[in-house]
């Protein structure tokens, strides 16, 4: 029998080395191409249906004070509505379905059904409500003479077109006017300056909600007429500057965009994705959070940034006054009311960190008739949890992560029948019941109830309410954006209070860790006490080994 | 004192690749699950996915290896001699015993060794494999499956690599019973593991039974190789009268009858 051995040729040898080198590349190639991508991702980002600033040709279209109709003087501004109007035919009806005018629309509420929903008859625990009050409250209102229940809402003339489209920056509402200008503004001026609304008409209402800068949304005030880049990337006034509308777009005076503290529905929402697209990520990871985390989660990291926003309101202990009995101001350190006659105590905050909730979308109200259940009552209350994530007949979406303001108030309502109750706070003299003038809740709470139509009983006490309201501006640089660990941390992240689902680095199961932990441990002891052996035996039973 | 050839070129490369994978998994894995940090988070998870995929390419190789070389017979569990291993790690090696299971080119595990890297390549490596790539995809759905919570994949995850972790640790002290302290791990370097003189003809010899003569002897060093290649034929012309009396099976008979 012959045998054979075999030996490696070298062209075997060559084969091996071609499979070893191919195999290197496949595997370590991977990192290449990996580190590649990521390189490219700080480069662009994806912007569709938006043109550039320095893409678009300014110059505007029209020189309105070339027209006659605007040079003559009005009487009154109902004068230099209908001026307007006499060029501008139809927009009258358009503004007349708006929600701007109308302060309010048709909403569907869970359980409650379609409703009426507006600032015209909803609470809020900041200023409470407007109605009662109107005369006040409508100088927010885009009209003119809305002082109670009596004003006419088909009367084109009404319409104050504008205090969202005057361009000089004179143009300013009367305090206690129902919404009339003040005496000293020229209106032809006014009226041969008009233009699309800049952030100063936008804001002059949406910064000063609830009596002072930045009260409500926390999220929108003045420093957001001239911001830097760290306050809002997007309107920054070195960078794009975009207006409100870039984003608000609009199209026969009705504004995509809405706010959950007054509206209900999935519908007619602006959105990141409406210029970003979605997927604005070239990291895919990140474009795989946005499934369930809204854009404004990681883009909105905190708010009030420049000035304080209000975060808690205490109406209970309104009515003290000074010692010749007048009403009366406290401030805070940092000159911020904290205690007001009027309106009780308050807490202003600024940097603040949002809380974080599940959102699909949908919201509730409480209405001003509904029995009260659960305290601190929910104002609003957003819906929305983990375990959704399909799409729902109502509308609703899959739920996400959203950075939210929440306002928490101690207001007024009534013990025995167990509802909220709407004071009239306003009034032009003292004597008329109104709160803030003649300081007794009984009477403002009688003559408010009366005037909604419903039932008080007399005995009042306050009540802890809470408002939510979900954050869209204040866009920080992506630097500034929240980071992996700002969540996924163990202790202490902004997570933290999000419990119903599993979320990397935060979560563990004690068990597992328990077992694991003991496996390695138990692993490393039995080593230990083996080494040891080995080394304690070997000396003694080498000798008899060696024989 | 000779050396005999165990680990081939791929062999030590998927070894040594496996290594720095798993470590590096481990390592970045266990900062992802919030228990330590050393890298930052968001590098850990990109490390932690390269790693994972080139992992996977490895692992495709390496099973591609098994099969086309039967080196997966090697991982096959078998009870023959655990009882006797399990005694030398208990008791013989405090005695300086000799290993009970000599290490041999087609036997080149212990039966210890078998049932532990057998679990680790289809059990645990596959779990972690797949519970890993769910947790990637787990926001994807895919062919309409939607895992509603990742706590169970989280969970299970976790748990490999605390077993995986286990096993490093334990795989690290056992390489230092070998021949010496450090022999095992040379020849996990080198291929080449020391044996003792007189194993290696019956190393030679069980070899042949095994493959049926057909033998492959690699060998760059030219005078190390001779005098082993006088050694196999030694063995050989030794065998070739057992392998007569004891009609041994397998392809030896196949080849008979073909010549």
């Amino acid at each position: 029998m012959q045998y054979t051995v075999n030996f490696v040729t070298k062209e075997n040898r060559n084969m091996r080395s071609i499979t070893l080198v191919l195999a290197f590349v496949l595997i370590f190639g991977n990192s290449i191409i990996a580190q590649k991508f990521k390189s490219d991702s700080s480069l662009s980002f994806p912007i569709v249906n938006y043109t550039y600033m320095e893409d678009r040709n300014m110059e505007p279209s029209v020189d309105h004070s070339k027209f006659e109709v605007l040079q003559e003087p009005f009487k009154d501004a109902h004068e230099l509505t209908m001026a307007c109007l006499s060029c501008h035919t139809e927009r009258d009806k358009e503004i007349m379905a708006t929600s701007h005018w109308n302060w309010e629309r048709s909403e569907l509420l869970p359980g409650k059904g379609v409703v009426p929903l507006g600032k015209k008859n909803i609470l809020n625990n900041f200023c409470i409500g407007t109605m009662g009050s109107e005369q006040t409250c409508t100088r927010c209102h885009i009209g003119y003479g809305w002082k109670d229940k009596s004003f006419d809402f088909n009367n084109s003339a009404n319409i104050d077109c504008v205090v969202c489209h005057d361009q000089t920056g004179t143009y300013e509402k009367a305090g206690g006017q129902a919404g009339y200008p003040k005496k000293s503004v020229n209106l032809n001026y006014v009226a041969q300056n008009v233009g699309s609304p800049s952030r100063e008409n936008c804001g002059i209402c949406h910064f000063w909600g609830g009596g002072g800068n930045n009260v409500k949304h926390g999220d929108l005030e003045i420093s957001m007429i001239e911001p830097g880049r760290d306050i809002d990337v997007h309107m920054d006034i070195e960078g794009e500057n975009m207006s409100c509308v870039e984003c608000h777009r609009t199209e026969k005076h009705q504004m995509k965009g809405k706010l959950y503290a007054l509206s209900s529905e999935n519908k007619d929402r602006a959105r990141c994705s409406d210029c970003h697209t979605d997927v604005p990520h070239k990291d895919n990871i990140l474009n795989q959070h946005m499934n369930r985390i809204a854009c404004q989660t990681c883009h909105i990291p905190v708010y009030a940034k420049a000035n304080a926003t209000k975060m808690i309101w205490d109406w209970s202990t309104a009515g003290r006054l000074d010692e010749n009995g007048n009403p009366m101001h406290e401030n805070d350190a940092y000159g911020n009311h904290n205690y007001l006659s009027i309106k009780g105590n308050f807490v202003y905050d600024d940097n603040v960190v949002p809380e974080y909730y599940w959102f699909n979308g949908t919201s509730n109200h409480h209405l001003l008739e509904e029995k009260i259940v659960d305290v601190p009552i929910q104002m609003n209350t957003l819906y929305g949890k983990y375990d959704d994530f399909k799409l729902r007949a109502d509308g609703a979406e899959v739920s996400k992560i959203w950075p939210v303001k929440v306002h928490r108030g101690k207001q007024i309502y009534d013990t025995e029948n167990k509802t909220l109750i709407q004071p009239k706070l306003w009034a032009p003299n003292e004597g008329e019941g109104a709160y803030w003038k003649d300081f007794d809740w009984d009477k403002a709470s009688r003559i408010g109830m009366e005037y909604v139509g419903l039932p008080y009983s007399g005995s009042y006490d306050f009540v802890e309410t809470e408002m939510y309201w979900p954050l869209n501006h204040m866009v920080a640089p992506a630097d500034q954006s929240l980071k992996c660990v700002d969540c996924h941390t163990r202790n202490n992240g902004r997570m933290a209070t999000l419990t119903d689902f599993y979320l990397p680095g935060r979560d563990f199961n004690p068990i597992v860790e328990t077992a694991g932990v003991s496996l390695m441990l138990a692993s490393i002891i039995g080593i230990a006490f083996h080494a040891f052996c080995r080394i304690w035996f070997r000396g003694r039973c080498n000798n008899s080994n060696e024989e | 004192m000779k050396k005999v050839y165990l680990y081939k070129k791929f062999e030590r490369f998927w070894h040594w690749a496996q290594t720095i994978m798993i470590i590096t998994l481990i390592f970045t894995g266990f900062e992802i699950h919030g228990t330590t940090n050393w890298l930052g988070y968001e590098t850990s998870v990109r490390v932690h996915n390269i790693t994972a995929w080139s992992f996977l390419v490895l692992i495709v190789f390496a099973v591609f290896w098994h099969i086309t070389t039967d080196e997966w017979k090697q991982y096959m569990p078998t009870l023959k001699n655990m009882r006797a291993q399990l005694e030398y790690y208990l008791i013989g090696i405090f005695e300086n015993a000799p290993h009970p299971v000599k290490k041999r080119t087609l036997s080149k595990l212990n039966p210890l060794q078998r049932v532990t890297y057998f679990a680790l390549k289809v059990l645990i490596i596959p779990t972690m494999l797949v519970t890993g790539l769910i947790y990637m995809y787990f926001n994807d759905s895919v062919w309409d499956i939607k895992l509603e919570n990742l706590e169970w994949v989280a969970w299970i995850h976790t748990f490999g690599s605390y077993l995986l972790l286990t096993f490093l640790i334990v795989h690290l002290y056992l390489i230092t019973t070998g021949h010496s302290i450090t022999s095992n791990l040379s020849a996990m370097v080198t291929g080449w593991e020391t044996v003792d003189d007189d194993e290696i003809k019956e190393l030679v010899e069980e070899a042949i039974e095994e493959t049926g003569l057909k033998i492959k002897v690699i060998k760059e060093d030219e005078t190390e190789h001779e005098k082993l290649k006088d050694l196999v034929v030694e063995a050989m012309h030794e065998t070739e009268e057992k392998v007569k009396d004891k009609k041994l099976k397998g392809q030896y008979n196949k080849n008979k009858k073909k010549k």
